[in-house]
């Protein structure tokens, strides 16, 4: 079974045999709208957790996606080249960013469940 | 936005209506304002080019300067004022003494009076400029006053069923009209490259006026963010983006603002350097980028020559729903002012592709005649 966690920062990473996939939330593209571009990082790079991975830009303003967990990007999503509006259309499905080869599974346990991060998002109004 | 932020913001008369629209409201100086609507920006960017989107404008400033001070404004605006016949509106500069653009603003003179629509951002230190420097006449801020803009190519066949005298209007003229019982001043301009007009009524007035507008079948709300996308297409400068009182109206590609008599005579603060500009042309100059790629390139972007060479910072940027690519304007050295000319633009240490084009990137379809 995958488990899917989700940081503050609204991304969100379904993680199945040690490998992540990640995007950005539902919440999070509703905020920032229409999103023209998405710029991703080289597969093969090292992240670590909390380091800036993608950069989404709207029609009004460029944001940082940032690494949910350590590890490896092996993969990410070309779609987006041409699709960025993907993002807004399926925000976890087809909306996806990078795939991440995690190298320390254990920070998960730090991330929030769905149901946290839905008591967050109603804590914001 | 906020509480804080919306606490602090100053409500225009459609605030409610904003938010039974479902507006994303932020602050915008000083005002709350919706930035778009449940459509979102691209859309209603689209909307405005295909048909017609109405914009709530209240947070400008519209200025009343009484008596006949046309031939005083002139010592404060680079335009022909006394060779303006009334009911004509003029884009024109306030400039300062070294030529540099305190404000960019619509004139129109009547009979009795000049007014101005000046930016939201600008109100106070332009009020406060002309009276110190009007000292015959009284100069007022009309702040029981909404104004809406009805822009698109259907904005003259909507607003003739209000209003039929409009489709005879020219662009760039103004008219005393009533809308139902409202008395309103309609001006055939706008901010968008498009036709449209923009609608001066009593603040009480407004929510119905922009709720009977609404229901029209051509026309959705559009916010902040359409505005912005659909002016930078036109290639029509936001104050403190794009000119500022650093920048003369000749470096801002604004030459065309000064009326052949004032290149002539001058007169007006700044004229020195800003004649000898337009005889001797400026170091730098406002242009048009388009970009390689998808990537889009915002206000800051060091600009750089094929060399690599430093020569320019983009001063609006962004994606063109239009043309569904980015584009930039922004000042680079006048070597490499000229459409074609190949430039690079530095987004996160990576160096875009692009090339100086004409403005605007969208050609405008004023309509000439009524």
């Amino acid at each position: 079974m995958p488990v899917i966690r989700f940081t503050q920062e609204h991304e969100w990473i379904r993680v199945e045999d040690g490998l992540g996939t990640v995007g950005i939330t539902d919440y999070a593209q509703q905020q920032l709208g229409d999103v023209v571009f998405v710029e991703l990082p080289a597969v093969g790079m090292a992240v670590a957790k909390g380091d800036p991975a993608a950069v989404v830009e709207s029609v009004k303003a460029a944001s940082e996606v940032y690494a949910p967990v350590s590890g490896e990007v092996i993969a990410v999503n070309e779609g987006l080249a041409d699709g960025p509006e993907l993002v807004n259309a399926e925000p976890l499905d087809g909306g996806w960013f990078m795939k991440i080869r995690l190298s320390d599974e254990s920070e998960l346990a730090e991330m929030m469940d769905e149901e946290a991060y839905q008591a967050m998002l109603r804590s914001l109004g | 936005m906020s509480s804080e932020d919306a606490a602090a913001a100053t409500r225009t008369p459609l605030y409610d209506l904003h938010v039974a629209l479902g507006g994303r409201m932020v602050p915008f100086a000083g005002y709350a304002l919706p930035v778009h609507y449940p459509l979102g920006i691209l859309a209603e960017h689209l909307q405005a080019r295909s048909k017609a989107v109405l914009f709530d404008v209240s947070h400008m400033g519209q200025v009343r300067i009484d008596g006949d001070a046309g031939a005083a404004l002139e010592t404060l605006v680079v335009a022909d004022v006394t060779g303006l016949p009334a009911g004509k509106l003029k884009y024109t500069l306030l400039t300062n003494e070294a030529g540099g653009i305190i404000d960019d603003l619509m004139l129109t003179p009547s009979g009795t009076h000049v007014s101005l629509v000046v930016n939201a951002s600008r109100k106070a230190v332009d009020i406060a400029h002309l009276q110190r420097h009007l000292p015959g006449h009284e100069v007022r801020l009309l702040d029981d006053l909404a104004l809406l803009a009805l822009q698109g190519p259907a904005a003259a066949a909507v607003l003739a069923r209000f209003a039929p005298a409009v489709s005879l209007m020219m662009f760039m003229s103004s008219e005393i009209l009533r809308i139902g019982d409202v008395r309103c001043t309609i001006s055939r301009s706008g901010y968008t490259g498009e036709d449209g007009f923009e609608i001066s009524c009593p603040a009480q007035e407004a929510p119905e006026l922009a709720r009977m507008l609404l229901a029209e079948p051509e026309v959705a709300p559009a916010g902040l963010g359409a505005r912005d996308t659909l002016r930078l297409e036109a290639g029509l400068c936001l104050w403190g983006n794009d000119i500022d009182e650093t920048t003369t109206p000749v470096e801002a590609a604004l030459g065309w603002t000064i009326g052949k008599r004032r290149r002539q005579q001058g007169g007006f603060p700044g004229d020195e350097t800003v004649l000898r500009q337009l005889f001797a042309g400026a170091e730098r100059r406002r242009v048009g980028i388009r970009l390689e790629g998808r990537a889009p390139a915002r206000a800051g972007t060091p600009i750089q020559n094929a060399d690599g060479k430093p020569i320019g910072t983009v001063t609006s940027g962004g994606y063109a729903p239009s043309l569904a690519a980015p584009v930039a304007m922004g000042y680079v050295s006048i070597a490499s002012a000229a459409p074609g000319t190949p430039v690079s633009l530095l987004v996160r240490g990576k160096n875009l592709a692009g090339e100086v084009v004409p403005l605007p990137f969208v050609p405008h379809r004023y309509v000439k005649h009524g």
